[in-house]
């Protein structure tokens, strides 16, 4: 598996880094982990002129609560979520998407923001940060802006996140007291791609669905968020009947494909079984166990 | 405290395995990592159509980069008469694509260039234009009338058969069937697969043009025969030809093949004058190399109402691409799959077998199997849980009440093999009892009132394995005996030669285990050599579990043969006659004085320096070594599963597997045999699959698409032995290579439908995915 030739840049500062992109354009791209744009370059589906790695730069690799936010830096890797004690505390539905992700030799160094700027459909971070509602930092020479996940994914390998741009931080709210999420994944084997899951975090208030945040992965043209069915539990009481609701609400979101991986009445069963065992195992959390 | 010893490497010793030092330091020597002086690089132009007319081809763009220095086309190959080649199975097959493509991935044109890089990117800009035609994905497809035809080329081809073959007794089984209480039927397909070794394979074809001698470093299970055969195709003569097959990452059966790009390489060099490498990618080797099964299986099996089995009709379709290329003894057009009576006592059966060409992969190989063993296996193992459904038996007592029992070995199956030896209710017994069958059978009854869904599945598999006897079985007309040549040095150190070829079997260990118990010379004394055709006596290859039966009892013969040699050195040592000396582990002496003993290690030294009178010098040998049978391992594998009724996914919670191969030459590289083969047997029940689709695009082209097991999905393995040794192998010793692939994807599969048998279903086709159980589950009302 031999790529097509491509002039490696590594620059030592973002600036520089995003002066090249901004100097290459639709040529250059971004090396972070290079677990999923290494393969295509030796596949040869992308060819692009220039490489800008971006592991020469110091302090790109963080993860903190700061300020009611958690920031999750561009090279912070999956293998480092994986064993992260702030996500296994507080953020389960995190917690447990890291050592769903591919494998480990993959975890080791694919890195969550590459992942969610690759967007690829069956990718599980878009869907884990869509379930949380996080805001998604894009830097370019021009300027920084700000995208909301549900903003940010537009179609298969398809974001808002320009060629001149660094996805350069993941913002995504403290989490509350009472929080609980889980994160429900079917493959075929270890290292496949999601054939269907299901993030779901939940905020408990007060006895009560505070919030309820719910991603699909792999049922759609891009990482999908059940809005609906997240509606239909704001300030419910998570019983047996609202579960089976919101669970076939998010059945109803999901838009999959056949494929070699199940039929599209077979995906959407899963997703159904997987939004109604996810919304239990939050809840759980949410009240302290499991 | 006692002082361990360290074991000197006895049949039966656990010693480690010599080899695993230099793989584990990475100080192996694959293909890869020859590298010659000057040295060009090939890559390869392939059809991105499964059938599509070749219009014109332009080099051109190709030609022009910088570091190219040739492009081969079919036209070029056919001006040597090279564009064709003959096939393991007697027919012919395209090297480079001359009027038409038939597969997605056939070979088209190679670029040889200074860079592996620049002829990759150079082979991208050949510009070939085709007419695409119709293509033909199934055998069923292609035996309709008016089915386009694949093999136009061919003279008197006029449709897409390409052989019928019965073995059996088809009045005699038809009788049986009109005697018969009940007939079970059952239809499966065992689909296409890979043996995807690690390594893919390659070749460096190094031929000198001043004197003519080809040095070709190849990916071979059987340099010695493709040495004769690239002899016979290229017109070479035999003794300018050296096959050097180096360390190998796996070959499962995907090495047993001449593939094309092995003989452009060798013209290239040939016609350029220089080393040249080829070395394919992952996806080459999935889209193009030797594939597996494609076998579309009918089996009817007449019963008498108490469950004893009284006759089995079997119809098979195979699928063997766009040329016949498969691996496999001349006379039998599909193999062995006629071993398909399995363990049962069957007084009557009938085999029918049809193939088909398809515009798919040739080159069907027997992926870790004695040559389609493994699809007989699985079929009489499925038919034979359907039928235990269909007559309400348990699948262990209808099979104890079939199975061949001990006192009737040597057995002649219906469909003519003599069976050497077995006690198939022993192995059977022993894994009920490791599993502790009745309590999970009572759980399993109890958790069946909950809705929920657990299986136990059942396979208890005869192979037949260890290929000759030369008279019945031959690859391309070469008999099917090994050799192996042993030299004891002055020192009483040894090197022994043969003709198999490891692939990772850990013949460099186990081979010199046998000399070790024959002579009483250490294994860690002993150097093992294979692969250099120059350096090693003629044989066939490994495969087909073929090396210890064949390549191991020629290694116990040439120890014997000079153990006689020793003796009479001995004697003389001794000052006694030849027939008062005995020897024991290494050790000669005079009967009845043990206490005056001369070693082995003295008797070699002396072989070279204090010889009787009137015998040669020098403790040297060589055997060729021609099987009276085959042996016949066997097994029971039991395989306990959990099924999640709301996604369908199926969880191996247990495995057992009781094997006997006869005498275990290295109990540990045997399990570590069982291990690989059961992971693999594993894979291809639940995951292994090359598909295509309409238009006959392969979707299994790379890892992502076609999946292997990893240490991750893979169950723990329980096992067991018994020991039935092989009455005519020298050392009793049965081959286990294969075992394991060959039956546990009925064990597997079985289980699942233990799971579900009382919902009504009898046959989810491999591979087992979740979603074909989800959907069978909701068929039946029964998912959630």
């Amino acid at each position: 598996m031999l790529p097509a030739p491509f002039e490696y840049h590594a620059p030592r500062s973002v600036d520089e880094a995003l002066d090249l992109l901004d100097q290459f354009g639709d040529e250059g791209k971004v090396l972070a982990g290079g677990q999923s744009l290494i393969p295509l370059l030796k596949l040869r589906f992308a060819s692009p002129g220039h490489l800008v790695d971006i592991n020469t730069i110091k302090d790109l690799d963080f993860i903190e609560e700061r300020d009611g936010t958690l920031r999750i830096g561009p090279l912070f890797r999956h293998k480092a979520a994986e064993r992260s004690s702030l996500l296994a505390s507080r953020y389960h539905v995190m917690a447990d998407a890291a050592p769903q992700i591919a494998d480990p030799i993959i975890r080791n160094r694919g890195t969550i923001a590459g992942s969610v700027a690759h967007a690829d459909p069956s990718g599980d971070w878009g869907t884990v940060l869509l379930a949380m509602d996080a805001d998604l930092i894009l830097r370019s020479k021009k300027g920084t802006r700000t995208v909301k996940a549900r903003d940010f994914f537009s179609g298969p390998f398809s974001t808002a996140l320009e060629p001149t741009e660094i996805l350069s931080e993941i913002r995504i709210p403290a989490a509350k007291p009472m929080t609980g999420g889980s994160y429900l994944k079917l493959e075929r084997k270890v290292g496949d791609f999601a054939t269907v899951a299901v993030a779901v975090h939940l905020v408990m208030d007060d006895g009560k669905v505070g919030s309820a945040g719910i991603g699909l992965t792999a049922v759609g043209p891009q990482n999908l968020k059940a809005e609906k069915a997240e509606a239909s539990l704001k300030g419910a009481r998570l019983d047996d009947a609202a579960i089976k609701q919101a669970a076939a609400l998010a059945a109803e979101a999901a838009d999959p494909k056949a494929d070699h991986r199940g039929s599209v009445e077979y995906k959407r069963n899963v997703v159904r079984v997987f939004t109604e065992r996810g919304l239990k195992r939050a809840y759980e959390r949410a009240r302290g166990g499991g | 405290m006692a002082v361990e010893t360290p074991l000197k490497g006895n049949i039966g010793d656990s010693i480690k395995r010599k080899e695993d030092d230099r793989f584990i330091r990475g100080k192996g020597n694959y293909l890869d990592d020859v590298v010659l002086p000057g040295m060009l690089h090939m890559a390869i132009n392939r059809s991105p159509f499964a059938h599509a007319k070749i219009k014109s081809i332009n080099t051109d763009a190709a030609q022009a980069v910088p570091g190219v220095v040739a492009v081969v086309t079919g036209e070029l190959l056919a001006q040597h008469k090279l564009a064709w080649m003959p096939t393991l199975s007697g027919d012919t097959q395209a090297v480079l694509a001359t009027d038409k493509v038939r597969f997605q991935g056939q070979e088209v044109a190679c670029v040889i260039a200074t860079d592996p890089y620049v002829a990759r990117d150079a082979a991208g800009l050949i510009e070939v234009d085709y007419e695409v035609l119709k293509a033909v994905v199934t055998p069923q497809q292609a035996l309709k009338s008016g089915a386009p035809l694949i093999r136009d080329e061919k003279e008197g081809q006029t449709n897409n058969h390409i052989y019928h073959w019965e073995a059996g007794d088809k009045a005699k089984t038809d009788e049986a069937f009109a005697k018969a209480d009940k007939v079970v039927k059952l239809d499966t397909f065992y689909p296409r697969c890979h043996p995807s070794p690690l390594e893919t394979c390659g070749i460096v074809a190094d031929v000198n043009p001043a004197t003519g001698h080809a040095t070709l470093w190849m990916t071979s299970q059987a340099p010695h025969a493709h040495r004769t055969l690239f002899a016979i195709v290229a017109g070479l003569p035999e003794q300018n030809i050296r096959i050097i097959s180096p360390d190998i990452g796996g070959g499962f059966g995907n090495k047993v093949p001449i593939y094309p790009g092995y003989v452009v390489a060798t013209a290239a060099s040939l016609l350029i004058g220089k080393p040249v490498k080829w070395v394919e990618d992952r996806s080459e080797n999935l889209i193009s190399t030797g594939f597996a099964r494609d076998y579309y299986m009918s089996g009817e099996l007449a019963l008498r109402n108490d469950g004893r089995m009284l006759g089995l009709r079997v119809k098979m379709l195979s699928d063997n691409g766009a040329f016949y290329a498969d691996a496999q003894p001349t006379k039998f057009r599909a193999g062995l799959f006629h071993i398909v009576t399995g363990s049962y006592d069957l007084p009557a059966a009938h085999v029918v077998t049809d193939g088909a060409y398809t515009n798919k992969a040739p080159g069907g190989v027997a992926y870790r199997c004695s040559f389609r063993v493994t699809e007989a296996s699985y079929l009489i193992e499925r038919l034979v849980e359907s039928a235990a459904l269909e007559m309400n038996m348990d699948p262990t007592e209808i099979r104890l009440k079939n199975f061949i029992q001990p006192e009737q070995f040597p057995y002649m199956s219906a469909t003519g093999f003599e069976y050497d030896s077995g006690n198939y209710p022993r192995a059977m017994q022993l894994a009920l009892d490791k599993l502790g069958y009745k309590e999970l059978r009572k759980e399993q009854a109890e958790k069946r009132k909950k809705g929920e869904l657990m299986g136990i599945g059942v396979a208890s598999f005869t192979e037949v394995v260890g290929a000759g006897p030369g008279k019945h079985y031959d690859i391309a007309g070469l008999r099917m005996f090994d050799s192996a040549e042993l030299r004891v040095h002055p020192t009483g150190k040894a090197i022994l030669k043969l003709g198999v070829k490891s692939q990772g079997q850990g013949h460099e260990t186990t081979f010199a285990q046998i000399v070790t118990e024959e002579l009483g010379i250490p294994a860690a004394d002993i150097e093992v050599q294979e692969g250099d055709t120059d350096n090693t006596p003629y044989g066939l290859g490994t495969y087909a579990s073929r090396s210890t039966p064949v390549g191991g009892a020629a290694t116990a013969m040439v120890s014997r043969k000079l153990r006689d040699k020793a003796k009479k050195i001995a004697a003389h040592l001794l000052e006694a006659s030849e027939a008062d000396i005995e020897f024991d582990h290494g050790k000669f002496f005079v009967r009845g004085s043990p206490s005056k003993s001369k070693t082995i290690q003295d008797v070699a030294f002396a072989a070279y320096t204090n010889l009787p009178d009137g015998l040669e010098a020098g403790l040297e040998g060589v055997t060729y070594y021609d099987p009276p049978n085959m042996t016949f391992p066997f097994g029971t594998y039991l395989v306990v599963v959990d099924i999640d009724r709301g996604t369908g996914q199926v969880k191996v919670r247990r495995m057992v597997a009781v094997d006997d191969c006869g005498v275990r030459i290295n109990p540990m590289v045997v399990e570590g045999q069982i291990h690989g083969g059961l992971t693999e047997g594993f894979g291809i029940a639940f995951m292994e699959l090359i598909t295509f689709d309409e238009e006959g695009n392969c979707l299994g082209s790379n890892f992502t698409d076609y999946l292997l097991p990893t240490s991750w999905e893979t169950p723990k393995f329980e096992m067991g032995e018994t020991v039935t040794p092989s009455p005519h192998h020298p050392i009793g010793a049965k081959g286990v290579g294969e075992s394991a692939t060959v039956g546990s994807p009925a064990a597997f599969v079985n289980a699942v439908i233990d799971a579900v048998g009382h919902l009504g279903i009898r046959n989810i086709d491999m591979p087992v995915t979740s979603d074909k159980v989800w959907a069978a589950l909701n068929e039946k009302g029964a998912a959630e």
